[in-house]
């Protein structure tokens, strides 16, 4: 039980670690939350199972198992809901990007509102100056 | 130096890590990903903390804190997403 306990919670923290180094190196929004999305929601996740198995009694399993539950519910949520609006709000995308589906979808929708295309283009700088 | 110990001191390097990334920015999109990468880290450091001190009574914070983390990100991206820049 120790072991796997102390496995499960070295590898979920070795996971939230990966997602810290991921958003300071991804060049764009959509990839950093990519990294905070799946690498940081699994590795919580793990850290959690593992306290689980290191408690090792019946009321710690079952609120884990309850945060469990609730981190996979509600990190792909918030990773898509902060996503939607990067985009929304015109972040540049990384150069390499070369599909992007929605554009054609808010350039119809703006110029059925009237409004003007404010999306900005993709730059290629990794950080501009604000 | 227990395992724990190590665990915490990597979950600290982690949110030092996206704290950095919450300062340089550029956008407040890149700063509600990095807060959200934080509080992960909180989240975890407090589990593993409560394995620590061998209480229970923290797994309450960690579902508190899940819950109020997500709340924070959507009303955090309602706020980014209107603004047109």
């Amino acid at each position: 039980m120790t072991v796997i306990g102390h496995a499960l919670a070295f590898l979920g923290v070795a996971f939230v670690l990966l997602a810290a180094v991921g958003i300071l190196r991804f060049p764009d929004v959509l990839t950093r939350t990519s990294a905070s999305t799946k690498a940081a929601g699994l590795g919580v996740a793990l850290v959690l199972a593992g306290a689980a198995f290191l408690f090792g009694t019946t009321e710690a399993a079952v609120k884990l198992t309850l945060a469990v539950a609730l981190q996979f519910a509600t990190a792909p949520v918030s990773g898509h809901v902060i996503g939607r609006a990067a985009y929304r709000s015109g972040a540049p995308l990384w150069e390499g990007t070369h599909t992007d589906e929605l554009r054609p979808y808010y350039a119809a929708r703006e110029a059925a509102d009237g409004e003007p295309a404010s999306r900005a283009p993709a730059t290629p700088d990794d950080d501009p100056p604000a | 130096m227990s395992l724990l110990d190590a665990d915490l001191l990597l979950l600290a390097i982690a949110f030092a890590i996206s704290l950095l990334r919450a300062v340089r920015g550029p956008s407040v999109a890149d700063r509600a990903v990095a807060a959200d990468v934080g509080l992960y880290a909180i989240v975890a450091a407090i589990t593993l903390l409560a394995v620590r001190s061998g209480s229970t009574a923290f797994i309450d914070v960690v579902l508190i804190a899940t819950l109020l983390g997500f709340l924070a990100t959507v009303a955090l991206s309602a706020l980014v997403g209107r603004r047109r820049s």
